[in-house]
């Protein structure tokens, strides 16, 4: 820490570090863009003419605007009411704690982390395809009920160290658990919402294992689950698939750029808690 | 306080109702299948350990484990060194630091699967054809192809996308310890290597511990990566456990005997992962 100057060989360090991140994705957007002519000149220049076509066949292909759709679908009521319910739980457990049975509850919760997916795998497409919930809905709902493992960890976490005072005030005025829960608890979560929200946001988006096994209708597909699907027919055409990927990454790419400093925070709040 | 109770078992009942049916039950489920024949489908009967005892003679699961703990444990450490030395650039005095934290936690916001069969073209395709064009014959062969070298590609592409994450989470440790204890220590004349081993590894500990527990459980999961890359393949030398549950339980009629598979996975993270808080935390306090 000499002076005031720059660090240059780190700094030159991690430039060459960022191009490990960036280059694949560079080769992603230009791919997209070229022709198998093209290719066979050059995999690494810059296309000759930012040619569309790639991406209009690929959105006839995929039905890339149903998937879309239904990613978007899934993680806007996954998040909506993930945030509304685990909240919920949580504060209930967080607020008796002194009580056998909360204190047991938030052990079996957080213990579920520990649980690796493939064991409940095999029984859960048995059991949901049984009750009818092979579809977005089941999914969206699995999403739900599977959150509450780690999100009641970071929530109880933060409810203790939200002071009783506000609540008792509330609490003398006549309100009851429910009502101190929405009107008094629920505005103070807003930075643990934010984390709990983003991390679950990233979850559904780019989750593909669960969709693989519970959805079974091909309308219903999500973003991961259709490129999955499509390739082996991507497999003899590079710029076709890559114009699929790009659109497929392209949307939290644009939600990480204007949102990044939120997300890293968020993100980062969650696991140092 | 006490006419409040019922209220909060309301708040969590239906919750704990559902996380029973649609997560404990499948578990118990899972577990119980494990000591029957059943296919997936129609009648079964109870074989007892059978299928654990299959499992510990069938060289396709020996080989799943062992490809699958030599996979977590060299992704776990590669990454772990690398999120640290990059959090230690980040952190510091460097230009355009947001810009570069930026780039650098970009990955953690990818799908996986989409990531991976970008990678699959870079090692399946650019790759090759920079090593011919170059003359390097050495690599003009595609490693995924490759039963002794496929490992690498996943390592790879898993490196390059956990490293975001553990790399923010390295970077707020760093936040935390304060200047003056490095001032002090190179009043004390240490230099750089002996003041990371003295001041910034202890102080780090806690998220140390964090990153390789976490770390460690992801890749002992890591299922999205394989599809991408390599299927499991070639034949069936990068075929991880979570890939062979899969496989055995939903294609290959053996729904009991993956069950039997996955339970044994299960006490195996959970071993691991109880191994590793004990003993990185028991580290934390002597450090």
């Amino acid at each position: 820490m000499k002076g005031r100057s720059y660090n240059v060989p780190v700094t030159i360090l991690l430039i060459l570090a960022s191009l490990v991140v960036l280059f694949p994705l560079y080769l992603t957007v230009v791919t997209a863009f070229k022709t198998p002519e093209e290719m066979n000149r050059s995999l690494l220049s810059l296309p000759e003419a930012w040619s569309l076509s790639n991406f209009t066949e690929a959105i006839q292909l995929t039905h890339f605007f149903q998937a879309l759709g239904n990613s978007v679908v899934v993680t806007a009521f996954t998040v909506l009411f993930t945030l509304l319910t685990n909240s919920l739980v949580a504060y209930a457990i967080a607020r008796n704690l002194h009580r056998r049975f909360f204190r047991f509850l938030y052990y079996y919760f957080v213990s579920a982390m520990f649980v690796p997916f493939p064991i409940i795998m095999l029984p859960i497409v048995k059991e949901t395809s049984f009750l009818g919930l092979n579809n977005q809905g089941g999914l969206i709902f699995l999403y739900i009920v599977y959150g509450l493992a780690f999100n009641i960890f970071v929530y109880v976490g933060y409810i203790k160290s939200i002071p009783k005072e506000l609540e008792e005030a509330a609490y003398v005025d006549g309100a009851g658990p429910w009502k101190v829960f929405w009107k008094v608890i629920f505005p103070l979560l807003a930075p643990m919402n934010a984390t709990v929200g983003i991390l679950t946001c990233l979850w559904a988006w780019n989750d593909f294992l669960l969709p693989l096994v519970i959805l079974s209708d091909r309308e219903s597909f999500t973003l991961p689950l259709v490129q999955y699907v499509f390739q082996s027919q991507f497999s003899t055409d590079y710029n076709l698939a890559f114009a699929s990927y790009l659109m497929a990454l392209s949307p939290m790419i644009l939600v990480y750029l204007v949102a990044q400093k939120w997300i890293i925070s968020g993100v980062t709040r969650g696991a140092v808690k | 306080m006490m006419k409040n109770s019922r209220a909060f078992y309301w708040m969590v009942l239906p919750g704990l109702a559902l996380f029973f049916l649609f997560h404990t039950v499948p578990v118990l489920q899972g577990i119980f299948y494990s000591f029957t024949d059943y296919k997936g489908y129609g009648e079964f009967d109870f074989v007892g350990l059978k299928n654990y005892w299959n499992l510990f003679q069938d060289d396709r699961v020996y080989h799943a484990y062992l490809f699958t703990f030599q996979f977590a444990i060299i992704s776990t450490l590669l990454v772990n060194m690398i999120s640290l030395a990059l959090a230690m650039g980040l952190n510091a005095k460097i230009p355009f630091r947001k810009t570069m934290r930026g780039i650098f936690f970009l990955p953690n916001v990818l799908s996986i699967l989409i990531v991976g069969y970008i990678f699959n073209y870079i090692f399946a395709f650019f790759l090759p054809h920079l090593a011919s064009q170059l003359g390097i014959d050495a690599l003009s062969a595609n490693i995924l192809g490759d039963p002794d070298m496929a490992w690498i590609g996943v390592v790879i592409v898993a490196v390059w996308q956990a490293a975001a994450f553990n790399t923010i989470l390295y970077l707020a440790g760093l936040q935390t310890i304060p200047q003056d204890l490095y001032e002090a220590a190179s009043l004390d004349g240490a230099g750089k290597w002996k003041s990371f081993w003295h001041v910034t590894f202890p102080m780090i500990a806690p998220f140390f511990t964090i990153n390789m527990v976490l770390a460690m459980k992801n890749f002992l999961m890591v299922f999205d990566h394989i599809i991408a890359l390599t299927g499991g393949g070639p034949g069936q030398a990068t075929e991880a456990i979570s890939l062979l549950i899969y496989r055995g339980g939903f294609e290959g009629g053996e729904f009991a005997y993956q069950a039997a598979n996955s339970v044994v996975y299960f006490v195996l993270i959970v071993i691991v992962s109880v191994v590793q808080l004990k003993y990185l935390q028991k580290r934390e306090v002597n450090l």
